[in-house]
């Protein structure tokens, strides 16, 4: 009986010494591989070291599309800026609703210091208080309505970098209106269709209870026309639209010359939007 | 047979009432086949044959979709000359212009209700109100 239960205690006690130690173990053992591989990934994902957080930084590769803005220019001609936006509105079927609380904006005007929050307000030129800046979809790379939506209805083209909408997929929950630091996107509260003024044939409304915005006219960009509101300004260099990533691009050259600013740079979603004060 | 008189009238009424879907739709309308109204402009072709646009163009229209928005492939089709750019509004009703006498005349007799119209506009209501091109 004795020699039974003093065997039993003495495999009890290794196995629950091999129990605790064996996590151990195994962590020793496995550590070099596991660690060689995380190196061998890492560069593939993360972006470079020294690009961390800066405003100045682009995307890795590829196309990214972008725009920049002449507030200069759109402050000497104020009614381009109109012609600017009644394109949008044609080409886009958006319903122009009476009451400001339902409005749906895809490149519409503001004040200065409501466009660029980041920017100090306080004593600045009578100019740039009395003119409205104009503001759109920011096309970010890191877009936070995209990590928001629950549905994937928004996303971003690595294609070209737009940050799209499939209207047939939001479900209007508007979590991305609630991500989106610069209010980019608005909310069909009734039926859009009674308070569209003319429409475009070959675009489709929205329905109520949708989420939408600027898509950087990806239809038009498909036939190889530009953007509408680029076309309304055309001839002027208000607003210059190409790809950010294409040194010889007019968009490139012009952001070589020129100081620009972003909107909320800070926050780190990397816009595309490029504005000259 | 006991009962006679009630037992005979009692079964023909319930095989009239047991048949009741078939001999209706014999004696109306409410059976027949739907003839949706082919293009008013003569069109004969279409982006894929008429066997598998009646049973597939859901589908189609979906991968359509997908193309468009998700990988952003906007290539326009070409058939036999006539150029089709991926779209329910774009391609399809160029052609089958009248949603009302084509698209509505089978969905109604299938009791189906595509929420396609919400957004995208018909020929119709598009030209409602004054459009662009």
């Amino acid at each position: 009986m004795d020699n039974k239960r003093r065997k039993f205690l003495k495999i009890a006690g290794a196995s629950v010494l091999a129990g605790i130690g064996a996590p151990a173990v195994i962590k020793l053992t496995a550590a070099t591989p596991a660690l060689a591989s995380g190196h061998g990934e890492a560069p593939a994902h993360a972006p470079a070291p020294d690009a961390h957080g800066g405003h100045a930084e682009e995307a890795p590769q590829g196309v990214r599309l972008g725009m920049v803005i002449d507030l200069r220019k759109m402050n000497e001609n104020p009614e381009m800026l109109d012609s600017a936006i009644a394109a949008c509105i044609a080409a886009h079927n958006i319903p122009e609703f009476p009451d400001k609380k339902n409005e749906v904006k895809w490149i519409w005007k503001a004040p200065f210091e409501n466009v660029f929050t980041d920017h100090s307000a306080s004593h600045s030129a009578a100019k740039v208080k009395n003119f409205p800046s104009v503001a759109l979809c920011n096309h970010c790379d890191d877009p936070p309505c995209v990590r928001a939506c629950p549905t994937q209805a928004t996303y971003r083209l690595e294609k070209n970098g737009i940050v799209a909408m499939d209207f047939h997929r939001c479900i209007g929950c508007r979590f991305c209106m609630a991500a989106c630091p610069y209010g980019a996107r608005s909310f069909n509260w009734q039926d859009p269709r009674p308070y569209i003024k003319k429409y475009n044939k070959e675009f489709p409304s929205r329905m109520k209870g949708v989420v939408e915005k600027c898509n950087f006219c990806g239809e038009r960009l498909a036939l190889g026309q530009e953007p509408a509101c680029v076309e309304a300004c055309k001839g002027t260099g208000a607003i210059v639209f190409g790809d950010l990533n294409d040194a010889k691009s007019e968009i490139r050259a012009v952001l070589d010359k020129e100081f620009t600013i972003q909107r909320k740079p800070t926050l780190g979603t990397k816009p595309s939007v490029f504005y000259i004060v | 047979m006991y009962n006679k008189g009630t037992i005979i009238p009692g079964l023909i009424l319930f095989v009239l009432f047991v048949t009741f879907p078939i001999w209706f739709n014999g004696l109306t309308t409410a059976g027949d086949l739907p003839k949706p109204e082919l293009p008013p402009g003569g069109e004969k072709q279409c982006v894929m044959p008429a066997d598998y646009m009646r049973a597939n163009h859901m589908q189609l229209l979906n991968e359509w979709r997908d193309n468009v928005l998700r990988d952003g492939d906007r290539e326009i089709l070409e058939i036999n000359g006539k150029k089709y750019p991926k779209g329910l509004q774009m391609a399809c009703m160029t052609c089958h212009s009248q949603k009302e006498k084509f698209c509505d005349s089978c969905h109604t007799y299938a009791a189906v209700d595509p929420y396609c119209w919400d957004c995208h506009l018909t020929p119709n209501e598009a030209g409602s109100k004054e459009a662009m091109h």
